[in-house]
C-alpha cells in the first residue's frame, strides 16, 4: 500500500535535514506502528506524506499503491486515499462541522470522477458513524473543532476518517491528550475501520495506544529513520528499557 | 493657521460652485422647498469635502465631487437570479436613478404608506416632513456631511414610506444600472410609528455614481430590519448616506453585502434617543483591483441602557483597498451602555490595504464600550487542514473567506436572508475564480 524508500526531507526554511534516508512499506490489511522518541521526525514524516508546505524532499521516493505521492498536491493525495489524523486538529471558525465534512467527501468523490453524495444521504451515514463515536448533533452543528475538548477534537478526526473510507490511515499521536476512557472510544473507531484493502501507520510515543490498536509491526524511528522493526513485543521493550537502549544496539 | 483654514474653505467652496453649476434645486410643493433650500444653505457653508478633512484622509473624494461622472460599464450578471429574486416582496425599481412603473409593483401594502418622493414634492405639505432631510441635518454634528445635504437638496426621486403596522411582506428597492455615464441622486425616508415593522431591501449599482441618502425615524418599540446589497459593477462610484433615530425600545438593523466597485464610501449615523434600543449594523465587503470601500459609522448613544454593535469585515487583493471609520460616542448620562465595535481584514496578498479608526469618546461612567481591528492573511493551518481532507486549495480558500465574513452575516436576523446571501457570496467567489 504504501512505500517508502530512502526519504530525505529538510526544512525549507533551514538547511535542518530531518529525515535521513527513512524507508518503510506498510502492505495492504496491516497496522504498523511508528514509536521514537521526541525529535525522530515522526510528525514530519506524517507531513511530508500528506503534502504540507515547507519541507523538501532532497532524496528518495514515497508511494501510494505505486502512484508517487510526493508529486501530487495534499488534495490529490487525499483523493487518492491518504488521510492524515492530525496530531492537533485545527479551529475552524465560521466553517460548520457538517458543512466542511460533507464539502470533503464530495470534493473527493468529485476528483475520483464519482457521484456526489446527496444531502440526506449524506446526512443519514453521518448520524450513524457519529453516533458510533459519540457524537452528538451539536458537534456536527458548531464550527470545526472550535470549542471542542481534546478528546472530541481527536473522535472527530476519527469521525473523518469513518466518511471520507480512506486507503491508508496515518494517526499521528492521536493518543496525545486523551484519558483512558476517551483512547478506548478512539481505538474502538479505528479498529472498526481495519479491513484487508485497508494500511495504517500509527505514530505514538506510548505503548499503551498500541494495547488498543494492536500492530502488526513496530518500527523504531529515530534521528530520521527506522532504527529497528520488530513484532508487538518491540513495544514492550521500549516501554520498559526506554529509547536509549534500542538505539544504542541499532 | 486662520489663513491656511480660509483657503482650504475657499477650494471646497470652488469645487462646490463647479458642482453646482451642473445642478439644479428641483421645484415643489412648501414642505419640500423649505428643507431643499436649507440643505442647499449647509452645502454652501461646508463646501464639498476635501483630502484634508478629518474623515475624508483615507478615501479620496474626487471622484464624488466631480461635476460629472467617470463612466462604468455595465457588469455582465450573465443568467444569475437577481439578489433576492425569489422573496415575496414589493419591487420598486429605479433605473439610471429614474424610477420604472412598468417594472416596479402597486405600491399597495397594509399597514405601509408609499409614495414616490416626485409626486409628495408636488404637494403643500406632507407627513415625511418631520423627518426629510432632518435626520440628515442631524447626522451634521459633530461631523459634517456635504454630499448628503447635496443629496436633500437635489434629490428629484426616492421613496417615502411609513409604517404603521407589521408590515406583511418586504419592500425591496432595487437600483438598476444600464447606462455607462448616468449619476443618480436619490433619497429615501422610512418613518416607523410606535410598535411597526419593516424590513428594507436594496440592491444594485443604481448608475455609475450613485448619490443615496436613507433617512429612518423609529419610534419607540418599532424595529427595522435592513438588508442591501450592492451593485458588482467594476467601475461604478457610490457614496451612500444612512442616518437613523431610534426610540426607546426600538431595534436597527443593517446589513451590507458590497462586491467590486471602484469607489463605495458608505456613512452611517444612529443616533440612540430612547431607552433600552438596540442598533447593529454589519457590513462584508470582497474586493480586488480597482477597489476602495470605505465604511465610516457613527453611533451616538444618548440614552440608558443602549446596545450597540458595529461589525465590519473585508476581504481585499490585488491592490484593494479597503477602510473603515468607525467612533462610539456615549453621551452624559447614557448609562450602563453596551458598545461594541469590529472591524477586520482579512488581505489576501501583500497588495492589499487595509485603513482602521476605531474611535470611542465617553462621557458617562457606568458603560462597557471596546472595540477591536485586525489584519491578517489566511490561514496557513486551517488551508492545509482543509486541503488534507481533500477539498482543493481555490473551494478552501473561499470556505475560508466566508467562514471570516460569517460574523457579519451573523447580524441579520431572518435566516433565508442570512442562507441567500451566504450562498450568493459563494457563487460569486465561485464565478471569480472562473
Amino acid at each position: 500500500m504504501l512505500k517508502i524508500e530512502n526519504l530525505h526531507v529538510k526544512l525549507e526554511e533551514e538547511d535542518k535535514q530531518i529525515l535521513k534516508g527513512l524507508s518503510l512499506e506498510v502492505p495492504a490489511g496491516e497496522v504498523h506502528a511508528i514509536m521514537g522518541p521526541n525529535g525522530s521526525g515522526k510528525s514530519t514524516l506524517s507531513y511530508v506524506l500528506s503534502g504540507k508546505d515547507g519541507y523538501e524532499v532532497t532524496d528518495g521516493t514515497a508511494t501510494l499503491e505505486g502512484n508517487d505521492l510526493l508529486d501530487l498536491e495534499a488534495e490529490e493525495r487525499a483523493a487518492a486515499g491518504l488521510f492524515l489524523a492530525f496530531q492537533y486538529p485545527v479551529e475552524i471558525p465560521g466553517v460548520g462541522n457538517m458543512t466542511f465534512l460533507r464539502t470533503a467527501v464530495n470534493a473527493q468523490r468529485k476528483a475520483r470522477g464519482e457521484e456526489e453524495m446527496s444531502a440526506a444521504e449524506f446526512l443519514k451515514v453521518i448520524r450513524a458513524k457519529a453516533k458510533d463515536l459519540k457524537i452528538d448533533a451539536d458537534m456536527l452543528k458548531r464550527p470545526v473543532n472550535v470549542g471542542f475538548s481534546g478528546g472530541e477534537k481527536k473522535r472527530n478526526e476519527i469521525l473523518q476518517m469513518a466518511m471520507l473510507e480512506p486507503k491508508m490511515c496515518i494517526l499521528d499521536e492521536t493518543d496525545s491528550g486523551l484519558d483512558v476512557d476517551a483512547m478506548k472510544l478512539v481505538s474502538d473507531g479505528v479498529n472498526a475501520l481495519r479491513d484487508p484493502n485497508r494500511a495504517f501507520l500509527v505514530i505514538t510515543h506510548y505503548q499503551r495506544l498500541l494495547d488498543h490498536i494492536v500492530p502488526d509491526v513496530v518500527h523504531i524511528m529515530a534521528g530520521g529513520k527506522i532504527v529497528k522493526s520488530g513484532g508487538p513485543e518491540l513495544a514492550l521493550e521500549v516501554e520498559k528499557n526506554g529509547y536509549a537502549d534500542l538505539m544504542e544496539s541499532a | 493657521m486662520a489663513v491656511a483654514k480660509e483657503k482650504l474653505l475657499a477650494r471646497k467652496r470652488d469645487a462646490l460652485a463647479e458642482r453646482l453649476g451642473a445642478l439644479t434645486l428641483p421645484e415643489g410643493g412648501a414642505w419640500i422647498t423649505e428643507a431643499r433650500k436649507s440643505a442647499l444653505g449647509r452645502l454652501e457653508a461646508m463646501g464639498l469635502p476635501a483630502p484634508r478633512d478629518e474623515y475624508w484622509r483615507f478615501t479620496k473624494p474626487d471622484l464624488l465631487n466631480a461635476p460629472k461622472p467617470a463612466p462604468a460599464a455595465v457588469f455582465d450578471h450573465g443568467d444569475e437570479m437577481p439578489v433576492f429574486g425569489e422573496v415575496d416582496r414589493i419591487k420598486i425599481v429605479f433605473v439610471d436613478g429614474v424610477f420604472d412603473a412598468a417594472q416596479s409593483d402597486d405600491l399597495t401594502l397594509a399597514g405601509v404608506e408609499i409614495d414616490r418622493l416626485a409626486e409628495a414634492a408636488k404637494a403643500d405639505i406632507h407627513w415625511a416632513k418631520g423627518v426629510f432631510g432632518t435626520v440628515e441635518l442631524a447626522s451634521q454634528t459633530p461631523v459634517e456631511r456635504p454630499l448628503a445635504a447635496l443629496n436633500t437638496a437635489f434629490a428629484t426621486d426616492g421613496v417615502l414610506i411609513r409604517v404603521t403596522g407589521k408590515a406583511a411582506k418586504p419592500i425591496s428597492l432595487i437600483y438598476k444600472h444600464e447606462d455607462d455615464c448616468s449619476d443618480a441622486i436619490l433619497h429615501n425616508v422610512v418613518k416607523l410609528e410606535p410598535g411597526a415593522e419593516l424590513t428594507l431591501l436594496e440592491n444594485g449599482p443604481a448608475a455609475a455614481r450613485f448619490n443615496k441618502c436613507l433617512e429612518v425615524d423609529i419610534a419607540d418599540g418599532a424595529r427595522f430590519h435592513h438588508i442591501r446589497a450592492q451593485g458588482r459593477d467594476h467601475e461604478r462610484q457610490a457614496v451612500t448616506g444612512m442616518f437613523v433615530r431610534q426610540g426607546a425600545e426600538s431595534l436597527f438593523k443593517s446589513f451590507t453585502l458590497t462586491a467590486n466597485g471602484r469607489l463605495t464610501r458608505n456613512e452611517s449615523f444612529i443616533e440612540m434617543k430612547g431607552a433600552n434600543a438596540s442598533a447593529h449594523i454589519a457590513g462584508a465587503a470582497l474586493g480586488h483591483g480597482d477597489f476602495h470601500h470605505d465604511d465610516t459609522v457613527f453611533i451616538t448613544h444618548d440614552a440608558e441602557n443602549c446596545e450597540s454593535r458595529q461589525v465590519f469585515k473585508k476581504v481585499l487583493q490585488k491592490g484593494a483597498v479597503g477602510a473603515f471609520q468607525g467612533k462610539i460616542l456615549v453621551k452624559r448620562g447614557a448609562q450602563k451602555t453596551d458598545g461594541y465595535q469590529k472591524s477586520q481584514s482579512l488581505l489576501l496578498d501583500d497588495e492589499a490595504q487595509f485603513l482602521a479608526k476605531p474611535e470611542l469618546e465617553i462621557y458617562a461612567d457606568d458603560v462597557a464600550c471596546s472595540h477591536g481591528s485586525t489584519s491578517g492573511a489566511i490561514d496557513e493551518d486551517m488551508l492545509f487542514y482543509l486541503r488534507a481532507r481533500g477539498v482543493d486549495k481555490g473551494t478552501a480558500m473561499d470556505l475560508l473567506v466566508i467562514a471570516f465574513v460569517a460574523e457579519a452575516i451573523e447580524e441579520i436576523e431572518d435566516e433565508s436572508f442570512r442562507e441567500e446571501i451566504t450562498e450568493r457570496l459563494e457563487s460569486w467567489l465561485l464565478r471569480r475564480r472562473g
